[in-house]
């Protein structure tokens, strides 16, 4: 329906309604690639666990989720920008990765062919401690940071962009790069990648695959420490703020295909793109189910994921 | 070696209940002395939870009175004891909750927790078992079950009351349009719906109507397709994990300086770590509250209150300022007190009967109810947040951090038009 004031489309809903106009949906595109570049950055480390070494990976977003309180702690107590903090934390949690793969390893992988189904058992159970514990400690309210690019925006023409989001934009491509070029040009990157594509041909080499999945699964939790500084940034955390990624983080590593990084990059982007669209034109209702459609439909045409191996 | 190893045993058993009966010998004594002595109080408290922030500030309001009281020589001349459990923040713990206080603790009044969902199922128990109860801060739940002893110490009033005064407020300041934000849940949708049909009345056009899910973690699009509508009022309906995201979003994409006043029904931004932690993003929000350090706030013993609040709060690592719910648990002992004083007795018909047809005092101010068990004049405040800055709590201890533009009778200031205008 055209609107007297000029070229302005209304679309209504069953709920509610927006307007909707050109400016508008380029808006939404741009900030939908923002939306899309965060996504990535918090679901890199789990194409790594998942998508690589095939770790039944549930417990990531309260990895996440505890990364995030960890860099809480380090900006309220310190005032360490949280981006930096977010790159302290990574050695430690990249101990913290190796200890926790070690256990699942020697409970349930070791021990057989249907280590896939317990060892999501045993991930549920680890989330569902890290929250109670940042419970315990921290209590239900929500805790945010401080840094000079949070809360202010950069005006282009009519068009003001959320600083944050340019940074997670940033963060995330830088990720992704180093990530692709770390698999692909050392050593131990194509020993992971090679754990993926066969595991006893590797260990025929002489390579001890569970010593590189080790490492691999250190690498892929240490990355949430910098994803967690992110979190943070972009907005306010509370201990069950996991559930809220669970499905997305799942949804933008299938729908990459399984292990590929720069997939993750770009179905992060599309599942951004298409969530802000939605949300911009049909509303905000619409848009979790948007992250489902779109994984249903890809993987119908390609089961093995856009970019699969 | 068996039979020393039985003899060790049968020792130890001895000595066990030897000792046990020892040690309980004295409590047995004083629960018995207890139960011959003191006035039972029974509640459940969202002790964690959600809800678990709001309930233990409340119920160390209620253990102040409690002490007060007992230092008076308590009521009757029985010293006032509290049986508090915890429910848990969920609708699920309350009720097994209410039927051990009443059959098993034989507690002579109840109270409600603090919460709507846990007080719901509650209420068809009291009204069964004929008992008065006192409720705290639950949101229209006595419509449909009628119960005639129902007593609500919230300031909310009639139904509709929060979305008549921001649009009252909204409309003298020249607003014709409305857009209403909600969070998809049943609070708030309520809260909402309220809005509109006020608005539909009202004549006033909704120009943007936006439900996002509990689980949206980014407001920008929202706020950005809110702006595009260019709305004279924006009525938010959020809950404390949004209303931060909104907020910040608000700051960073802006809203229109055609908007005249935003906010209404935003829970969370009443406890100081939320205020706390979003400082300076409040600026320019109107929203509901129930008490503010005003002057026009303070009654007999207000402030009294407070001091010892303020003392015992970082004691008990509740919240520190306390206003939104603190001063009201205190105010629900008071009724307690003048009704069973009037009725001498813990008859519950006698103790409703004062409390339906009396002005009521307290540090809240004076309390009348309607038929409903809601209050008959509404006082829930529609204040606006003027010049806050971040990361400083003591500030909001302050007058004019949280001027009081409604009801009239309560007033404090004006509301100062575009918001925007607070914001820069």
């Amino acid at each position: 329906m055209i609107n007297d004031s000029g070229g302005v489309f209304e679309t209504t809903t069953g709920r509610g309604w927006g307007v909707f106009s050109v400016e508008l949906l380029i808006e939404s595109i741009i900030f939908g690639v923002l939306l899309g570049c965060f996504y990535c950055a918090v679901s890199i480390g789990l194409s790594v666990a998942f998508g690589l070494i095939d770790v039944p990976h549930i417990a990531h977003p309260a990895f996440l989720v505890l990364a995030a309180y960890c860099v809480y702690i380090l900006n309220d107590t310190w005032g360490i920008d949280p981006l930096l903090a977010g790159v302290l934390i990574t050695p430690l949690f990249f101990l913290f990765g190796i200890v926790v793969y070690r256990l699942y390893h020697a409970m349930f992988e070791k021990r057989g062919s249907d280590a896939a189904v317990r060892g999501i058992a045993f991930f549920f159970g680890v989330a569902f401690i890290i929250e109670v514990l940042i419970i315990l400690q921290f209590g239900v309210d929500q805790r945010s940071v401080t840094a000079p690019y949070i809360g202010k925006s950069w005006r282009i023409l009519e068009m003001r962009i959320p600083i944050r989001q340019i940074v997670a934009f940033v963060v995330a491509v830088s990720l992704t790069l180093a990530l692709t070029l770390y698999l692909s040009r050392t050593f131990t990157g194509r020993a992971i990648r090679a754990v993926a594509q066969d595991e006893g041909a590797l260990r025929l080499l002489g390579a001890d695959p569970i010593r590189i999945k080790t490492w691999a699964f250190g690498l892929a939790t240490a990355i949430l420490g910098i994803a967690g500084a992110l979190l943070i940034v972009v907005a306010p955390v509370e201990p069950t703020l996991d559930r809220a990624y669970i499905g997305r983080t799942f949804c933008v590593v299938v729908m990459a295909g399984l292990g590929s990084m720069s997939g993750t990059l770009v179905a992060a982007i599309i599942l951004g793109v298409a969530e802000s669209v939605v949300l911009t034109s049909f509303g905000a209702s619409w848009a979790p189910a948007i992250s489902f459609s779109l994984l249903l439909a890809v993987l119908a045409v390609r089961p093995q994921g856009l970019f699969g191996r | 070696m068996t039979s020393k190893f039985r003899t060790t045993r049968r020792r130890v058993l001895q000595g066990a209940v030897a000792v046990g009966a020892i040690t309980s010998a004295p409590s047995m004594f004083s629960i018995a002395h207890a139960q011959q002595q003191s006035l039972k109080i029974g509640l459940s408290m969202p002790q964690t939870g959600g809800l678990a922030a709001g309930g233990r500030a409340s119920q160390l309001g209620l253990e102040i009175w409690r002490d007060d009281i007992n230092a008076k020589g308590g009521l009757l001349g029985r010293k006032v004891e509290l049986v508090i459990y915890d429910d848990k923040s969920s609708a699920a713990e309350s009720p097994a909750i209410y039927a051990k206080l009443l059959d098993v603790d034989k507690v002579d009044l109840i109270f409600a927790p603090y919460g709507t969902v846990q007080t719901a199922p509650i209420l068809p128990l009291a009204k069964q078992r004929g008992m008065v109860l006192i409720g705290n801060f639950a949101f229209q739940v006595n419509a449909k079950v009628g119960h005639d002893m129902w007593f609500n110490i919230a300031p909310w009033g009639p139904a509709d009351s929060w979305a008549s005064a921001f649009l009252d407020l909204g409309q003298k300041a020249g607003g014709k349009t409305l857009a209403v934000l909600a969070s998809d849940q049943e609070f708030s949708q309520n809260v909402a719906k309220a809005a509109k049909d006020v608005a539909a009345k009202r004549g006033i056009q909704v120009v943007f109507e936006q439900n996002y899910p509990p689980t949206t973690v980014e407001f920008a699009g929202i706020i950005r397709s809110l702006k595009a509508a260019k709305p004279d009022m924006v009525y938010v309906t959020s809950y404390p994990p949004d209303s931060a995201g909104i907020l910040r979003a608000v700051n960073e994409i802006g809203v229109g300086d055609n908007v005249k006043i935003f906010g209404g029904g935003m829970v969370g931004v009443q406890f100081s770590a939320v205020m706390e932690n979003l400082g300076s993003l409040l600026n320019g929000v109107t929203n509901f509250n129930s008490w503010l350090p005003e002057p026009s706030m303070f009654f007999d013993g207000t402030k009294e209150f407070f001091e010892k609040y303020s003392k015992r709060a970082i004691e008990a690592k509740v919240d520190p300022l306390g206003y939104y719910l603190a001063p009201f648990g205190y105010a629900q002992g008071q009724l307690i007190e003048q009704a069973v004083n009037a009725a001498k007795s813990v008859d519950q018909k006698a103790i409703a009967k004062h409390l339906r047809e009396n002005e009521l005092k307290t540090i809240v101010g004076p309390i009348t109810f309607a038929a409903d068990g809601e209050r008959k004049e509404s006082a829930t405040l529609m204040a606006q947040y003027r010049g806050v800055t971040d990361k400083n709590l003591d500030q909001f201890r302050t007058v004019g951090k949280q001027v009081i533009l409604l009801p009239e009778r309560l007033k404090s200031g004006e509301l100062v038009t575009p918001f925007e205008a607070l914001r820069k």
